[in-house]
């Protein structure tokens, strides 16, 4: 129960101006701008753009020095904003197949066509704190081009399909079912399910599908592909009546392969599991993969048992703009709801020592 | 086909003002509102009917309507409405001539019943203190409505979509730059 | 100009996807070199909306939501045609710029001089820049070399 309760007024103006402060930091330090957030955490902004689930780089590094860091906080006040704008409509499916490739990797084939490119990843840089970026205006490397472009390459999972060996996805034709606009209901559909997931919290996303490695949920994924870099979007404006592109968006995309026992109706082969992020988001494209494949137990006819396979489980509590809600609400005023917990307690202790004190006598 | 011509002036402030109207109209059933002042639809759309649809259809509201390829063109360019493949699918329906029957609209379901669709229909005049006697929620005794220009028999398949409650068809009557509502709980009585 | 073959669609759907690429700046700077454009009379403002992005599970599979984007819309009327602009983001200078060109583009008088003048040297500088970063990624391509096998 609440009550409606009056009074904080100037106490919540003088909390924000110290807040503004409190970002704002040391004077003496000169001020951050939107564009250096944009362009020098870049990570930090990809990851507000698809918790947040709204591509818009400028905004999320607005949200990011808004919200002094805070991340989630950043990806709430995205979400808040996106409700402001009207939509237009739904984009075509964007072809991956043809995206302009930054990173792709494969640990399943070592020579597959197009190669192994590393783009610019973390993976093999020692993890040894790097001082001279402590130091202002030091001339950082440039990185070096080759003579030939990278193609643009097919899927690898197309290698496998083609063989067989993969199992193909139904393309469907239907219109994707919408968490915006309507609420979850159970059983969620995988297109429900890849919507949930690709705006899901990066860190319950990941320890689900690090779940599953251990043994929880068990699979045994290979990672068929990573793939980041732009793709274009394709839009048809119903007064034109025909596709355009609108601009290109920059996302990372994970194929996990899993070995599949295969049914009575169909033999032996490949399934996969699916990752699609706004921006360069690797750690959190491979989790929802995995995350993606153990929720597909049931329609493979695999065992429940794991928390990552239970879509109510993971569905309901992916969503860190909800959950931080749902648990700092706990922070309001519950004075009503608690007074009657202490009288009801009270009650009993004193019942209690009335008890105690009549065996005493005894 | 003629040139298109705009839509709202200013599109936030014409489109909360149109919402307003229908607001009000539905809370109180049979009272007359003004919309679409100023607008100037393509024929035959009257200027209420388009600021109702400006204001609340969009790409996620499928849209059926009998106002011909002016029409079309200027709907699917300022409200961005899609074609519904069907009546029944329709969430909105817009009828410039004869309205269709309202049994052949979706009218929800007994668990999401505010899918119903939206029936928009044009008549020759909308005028208060005569005519119908309507009652029901937002209502303290009877508003009174005489409509001008609706087929025979509207009042009795009204009666029948009363009695889908809470299912059903809402239906919003549209004469020039004014505008009445009809909620699916209200009861109409003929005069 | 409703008549259109498919011909000139395909055209005006390169020269839109061009301009959605370029930024207002650069549009402005390079028609601040040609003869100006006819006045426009705007049919809807600039407005900022967001489209829904979608996906395939498994990159082929089932089309699903993945998330949306900002985009800015706008269209324009010069004489009897018809300019529509759809831009990624929130620049509303880049969506009038992108309408009205789209307009002057599709009258047959004015579009080899538009074509030469804006949307072929942005479309040269969008590919270099596509061409600069494939590179790139092409020096961080992997050559596996075979070790030798030793005992």
């Amino acid at each position: 129960m609440y009550v409606a309760v009056k009074g904080g007024e100037r106490a919540i103006s003088a909390a924000h101006a110290w807040l503004d402060e409190t970002r704002r930091g040391d004077p003496a330090v000169p001020e951050l701008t939107v564009a250096q957030v944009e362009q020098q955490m870049p990570l930090a902004v990809d990851r507000v753009m698809a918790e947040g689930s709204c591509h818009d780089r400028f905004l999320a590094a607005l949200a990011i020095k808004q919200a002094k860091g805070d991340l989630i906080e950043a990806a709430f006040l995205l979400r808040a904003y996106r409700t402001t704008l009207p939509r237009f409509g739904a984009s075509a499916p964007l072809e991956t197949g043809a995206m302009r490739l930054r990173r792709r990797i494969s640990a399943t084939y070592k020579d597959l066509p197009g190669g192994q490119v590393l783009g610019p990843t973390f993976d093999y840089t020692h993890r040894l704190l790097d001082f001279a970026l402590a130091a202002e205006g030091t001339e950082r490397a440039t990185a070096p081009e080759a003579d030939a472009p990278v193609p643009a390459v097919p899927r690898v999972t197309e290698l496998l399909a083609r063989e067989g060996l993969m199992q193909r996805e139904d393309p469907g034709d239907g219109e994707p079912g919408d968490l915006t606009r309507e609420p979850l209901a159970f059983p969620a559909a995988r297109d429900v399910r890849l919507q949930n997931l690709a705006r899901g919290d990066e860190g319950f996303v990941l320890a689900l599908g690090y779940s599953t490695q251990r043994g929880y949920g068990g699979n045994h994924p290979f990672v068929g592909e990573i793939r980041v870099g732009h793709v274009a979007v394709e839009f048809t404006p119903p007064e034109l009546g025909f596709p355009i592109e609108i601009g290109e968006i920059a996302v990372t995309e994970c194929q996990m392969v899993n070995q599949f026992k295969g049914s009575r109706t169909e033999p032996p082969q490949f399934t996969r599991g699916y990752g699609l992020v706004f921006g360069h988001g690797e750690r959190r494209a491979m989790a929802m993969a995995l995350v993606d494949r153990a929720l597909r137990s049931a329609e493979l006819g695999e065992d429940v048992t794991a928390p990552a396979q239970d879509q109510e489980f993971v569905l309901y509590h992916s969503d860190n703009i909800e959950a931080t809600g749902f648990v700092e609400h706990l922070k309001l005023p519950h004075y009503v709801d608690f007074q009657s917990e202490l009288e009801n307690l009270r009650t009993i202790r004193a019942a209690l020592v009335r008890e105690s004190l009549r065996e005493a006598a005894e | 086909m003629t040139a298109l011509t705009p839509g709202f002036a200013d599109p936030v402030l014409d489109a909360q003002a149109a919402f307003r109207a229908v607001l009000e109209a539905m809370s109180r059933p049979g009272r007359v509102q003004r919309a679409g002042a100023g607008l100037a639809p393509p024929a035959p759309l009257m200027p209420a009917a388009a600021a109702v649809l400006l204001a609340l259809a969009d790409s996620g509201t499928p849209l059926v309507h009998d106002g011909g390829e002016d029409a079309d063109a200027w709907l699917r360019f300022h409200a961005g409405a899609p074609v519904s493949p069907t009546l029944a699918e329709a969430a909105f329906v817009l009828a410039t001539g004869a309205p269709p029957a309202l049994s052949a609209l979706g009218t929800g379901t007994e668990e999401e019943p505010e899918r119903g669709a939206t029936l928009v229909v044009q008549v020759a005049s909308l005028a208060e203190g005569d005519g119908w006697r309507l009652i029901g929620p937002g209502i303290e005794r009877e508003h009174r409505l005489a409509v001008e220009g609706l087929p025979p028999g509207f009042v009795q398949a009204w009666t029948a979509n009363r009695a889908l409650f809470p299912r059903g068809v809402d239906v919003v009557l549209c004469a020039g730059e004014h505008l009445a509502a009809l909620p699916r709980g209200i009861t109409i009585a003929e005069g | 100009m409703t008549d259109m073959t498919p011909d000139p669609i395909a055209e005006r759907r390169r020269w839109m996807a061009v301009l959605a690429r370029a930024e207002a700046d650069e549009i402005a700077a390079l028609l601040a070199a040609l003869p100006p454009l006819p006045p426009h009379e705007r049919l809807r403002a600039p407005e900022t909306g967001l489209v829904m992005v979608r996906g395939r599970a498994g990159g082929d599979g089932g089309a699903f939501n993945l998330g949306e984007m900002t985009v800015t819309r706008c269209a324009v009327r010069i004489g009897g045609v018809v300019g529509h602009a759809y831009v990624a983001g929130r620049d509303k200078r880049q969506a009038e710029l992108a309408a009205a060109l789209d307009a002057a583009l599709q009258d047959p008088a004015r579009r080899a001089a538009l074509m030469d003048g804006v949307i072929a040297p942005l479309d040269a500088r969008q590919q270099a820049a596509r061409d600069a970063e494939a590179r790139r990624a092409a020096a961080t391509k992997v050559e596996f070399l075979a070790m030798q096998t030793t005992r």
